[in-house]
């Protein structure tokens, strides 16, 4: 190219300064400005819709978390088991034998029910935490959760119909059930 | 209502939204690259900046403005990215050196790759200052260069083709920017979180312990969809809830991502004067998304129905079909997010999202990518169908001539050649070979879609491959490099190759281009390059995986 090495100096000149301005308006200025309107006029949204019991944060209604033991729902199986310092699913491919093992272990593992598992029962989500189960997941485990706690199912049962969740707008999205909504719905019917 | 009918509707729904907005959001990006008067806002900026906005550049200063501006983008990225332990929040993020460059060219290319995860490499610091800016100035740079063609190809016997600070600027501040800034407070409403917080420590109801992250995600996941970005602010991208909480902000996320670029036809049509030659290319580009939406819902809905229900690495709230609609929209244009993991998907949805790539991301691309690499596929359109039935090949009055077919025919063999050499040399490198998760096509698949990925500036990946290693890091961040500023360079040679052409009138030898014979031509065109340049490495990768 027949450039005077001048006009390169001078583009790069323009470049640094270019940059240090937008710096300024799209690295500060927008974010601090997104991010004022969320303190003011959605803190809830904004700081992650934090839940809390007896006055205290016991999670977020987004993030699900790991639950053992047979007196709680059980979310999905998650590659990281819900830390939460990390997200991500398995990546394995369908078919995989590494894959298979592991859905031959969530069958054992959930025990009489193992052969009923739907799909979300038996696979890792993406993100590693999937705050919902589906509702044929959650109506499974309606026995168990009731047998442990000494509930009647019917009452179990009303929980869960009560915190399924519809499509958007009967279309946008799938039924799901938030499994820690349900569980502190359950702990308090328990008291 | 049934899965199919819900899925339907979903898809009608952003189909007749993106139909919609279409219209008023094309006449306005017209006018924003049209106007005489600069606001007071840019007017500031060229002061500031020493830049006259009423200069104009030859093709040649134009790129030079482009390249610096990149090349310095690049060098502030890396800095940040490599002294981000030192700087204020640092929260004890940090990358190696290599992936600091992997990442540094990442997001100035607009691909947007990660070899690092967010909630550890990225400190609020970089996030913002470093990786948010790049969101927004890659993309105003490939509208730069998109707008570049289009006066190409309407001005005549012209030296310059525009003033790059003027069009970077405008596209920034006129477009970019508040239509950021409206779609973050939409995601933040509907959930996506925005805060300083950092990560901390919860006691569950159960008992258990769990991190809860912070950050200023809505700011930044705005313009990572707008401006088909797509690097996440955590590892699990808009799979994370608090990246993209329910399945209305998954529908909203992917109509930011394709709203610009199918915008951009209806520009071009308007500056060209005439608006059924918009239409031609819009034909060509939603004849490409829908029909690759179809292949990839097909594949993961026909998946769906055995016991696992396709819901490996897909989340509850998007399901199968949202998640299809996501994968494909995220693969035909630039952006590279993803919602759910293409690698755990069928053999043809996982090599769907591939094709799409490897087309080009002209359906409808990325921002400004789409309608030049589309340009670029009309040039070829017009010069083969005028080799078959012996017309002068022309397109709005410029001839097709010899270097204009040679500067074309460059731009789109670029990308191509980047992915088969770069998959080739990794499947001889041992340590790149080590890399890969799956086995036999699949573990192929992995690797070609890494480097379709990054030559064609995606940035989604098949993720199962361990891309953190500097063999891989170098190469790919070749890759995106060479696969974004090499078609650039040519396309700008072309451009100021069309301006200083004369217009021709049209005459009775000349193919009308705004037909949908010639939106057909030119779907034709995008295929054959596509299957005589990919079609062996798909055949040893995801076909042979399906059969």
């Amino acid at each position: 190219m027949s450039l005077r090495p001048s006009a390169l100096g001078r583009q790069t000149s323009a470049a640094v300064k270019m940059l240090l301005v937008l710096t300024l308006v799209l690295g500060i200025g927008y974010p601090a400005l997104v991010w004022s309107v969320g303190r003011l006029a959605l803190p809830g949204q904004a700081g992650g819709s934090l839940v809390s019991a007896s006055g205290r944060v016991v999670g977020s209604s987004l993030i699900g978390q790991q639950w053992n033991g047979p007196q709680w729902f059980h979310g999905r199986p998650s590659a990281s088991d819900y830390a939460g310092n990390t997200s991500g699913g398995s990546n394995l491919p369908p078919g995989d034998p590494r894959l298979t093992r592991q859905v031959q272990a969530r069958r054992a593992a959930a025990g009489p029910i193992g052969n009923q598992l739907p799909p979300d029962a038996l696979t890792a989500s993406a993100s590693g935490l999937d705050p919902h189960i589906s509702p044929a997941y959650a109506r499974l485990q309606i026995e168990r959760v009731a047998a442990a706690r000494h509930l009647p199912i019917k009452v179990v049962r009303h929980l869960v119909d009560a915190h399924t969740q519809p499509r958007t707008l009967g279309f946008i999205g799938e039924p799901r059930v938030n499994v820690l909504e349900l569980n502190l719905a359950l702990e308090h019917q328990a008291r | 209502m049934s899965d199919a009918s819900a899925g339907l509707l979903t898809i009608g729904l952003l189909a007749a939204a993106v139909a919609v907005v279409h219209v008023p959001l094309g006449n306005y990006l017209a006018w924003v690259f049209t106007s005489e008067r600069d606001l007071r806002v840019e007017r500031a900026i060229y002061r500031v900046t020493g830049i006259n906005s009423r200069s104009e550049q030859s093709w040649r200063t134009y790129a030079v403005a482009l390249g610096a501006f990149s090349a310095v983008s690049v060098l502030w990225l890396l800095a940040l990215v490599v002294a981000q332990p030192h700087l204020p929040l640092a929260r004890g993020a940090e990358q190696s050196l290599t992936t600091a460059v992997n990442t540094a060219v990442s997001f100035v290319t607009n691909t947007n790759w990660q070899d690092y995860a967010g909630e550890d490499g990225a400190s609020p610091v970089v996030q913002t200052i470093g990786l948010t800016i790049q969101n927004f100035v890659s993309a105003a740079v490939g509208l730069a260069v998109a707008l570049t063609v289009i006066r190409g190809l309407t001005r005549s016997g012209a030296r310059t083709i525009g003033n790059f600070w003027v069009d970077l600027t405008r596209g920034v501040v006129r477009v970019l920017l508040p239509l950021a800034f409206v779609g973050a407070l939409v995601l933040l409403a509907g959930g996506v979180i925005e805060n300083l917080n950092a990560a901390h420590t919860i006691t569950t109801i159960a008992g258990r312990h769990q991190t809860i992250q912070g950050g200023l995600v809505a700011s930044q996941e705005a313009i990572k969809e707008l401006g088909t970005n797509g690097g996440g602010y955590f590892n699990a991208n808009s799979a994370h809830p608090f990246e993209n909480p329910n399945a209305v902000t998954n529908l909203i996320e992917i109509f930011l991502m394709l709203v610009i670029p199918f915008s951009l036809p209806r520009t071009y049509g308007r500056l060209v004067g005439d608006r059924r030659q918009g239409y031609a290319v819009l034909g060509f580009m939603a004849t490409l998304w829908t029909g690759m939406l179809a292949v990839i819902t097909w594949a993961q809905v026909h998946a769906a129905s055995g016991p696992l229900g396709a819901m490996e690495g897909v989340e509850v709230r998007f399901g199968v079909w949202n998640s299809a609609l996501f994968a494909n929209s995220t693969t035909s244009t630039s952006t590279g997010a993803v919602d759910s993991l293409h690698e755990s998907y069928s053999a043809i949805g996982g090599g769907g999202a591939l094709v799409n790539m490897a087309v080009g991301e002209v359906s409808p691309g990325g921002v400004g990518s789409g309608l030049y690499g589309a340009l670029v596929l009309a040039i070829l359109a017009v010069f083969i169908a005028g080799l078959m039935v012996g017309r002068t090949p022309q397109l709005l009055g410029k001839t097709i001539g010899r270097k204009e077919i040679t500067l074309a025919a460059l731009a789109t063999v670029v990308s191509p050649a980047l992915v088969l050499i770069g998959t080739g040399t990794a499947l001889a490198v041992p340590v790149a070979r080590g890399a890969i998760l799956a086995h036999g096509p699949h573990g192929l698949t992995e690797l070609l879609y890494a480097f379709t990925s990054a030559a064609n500036n995606n940035g989604s990946a098949f993720a199962g491959l361990s891309a953190t290693q500097p063999f891989l890091n170098l190469t790919l961040a070749a890759a995106m490099a060479l696969g974004r500023f090499v078609p650039i360079a040519l396309i700008l040679a072309l451009a100021g190759s069309l301006a200083a052409q004369r217009r021709q009138g049209s005459t009775e030898g000349s193919m009308p281009t705004h037909t949908p014979l010639f939106t057909g031509l030119m779907v034709g065109v995008a295929v054959l390059v596509t299957g005589l340049t990919f079609l062996p490495a798909l055949a040893l990768g995801p076909l042979a995986e399906a059969l």
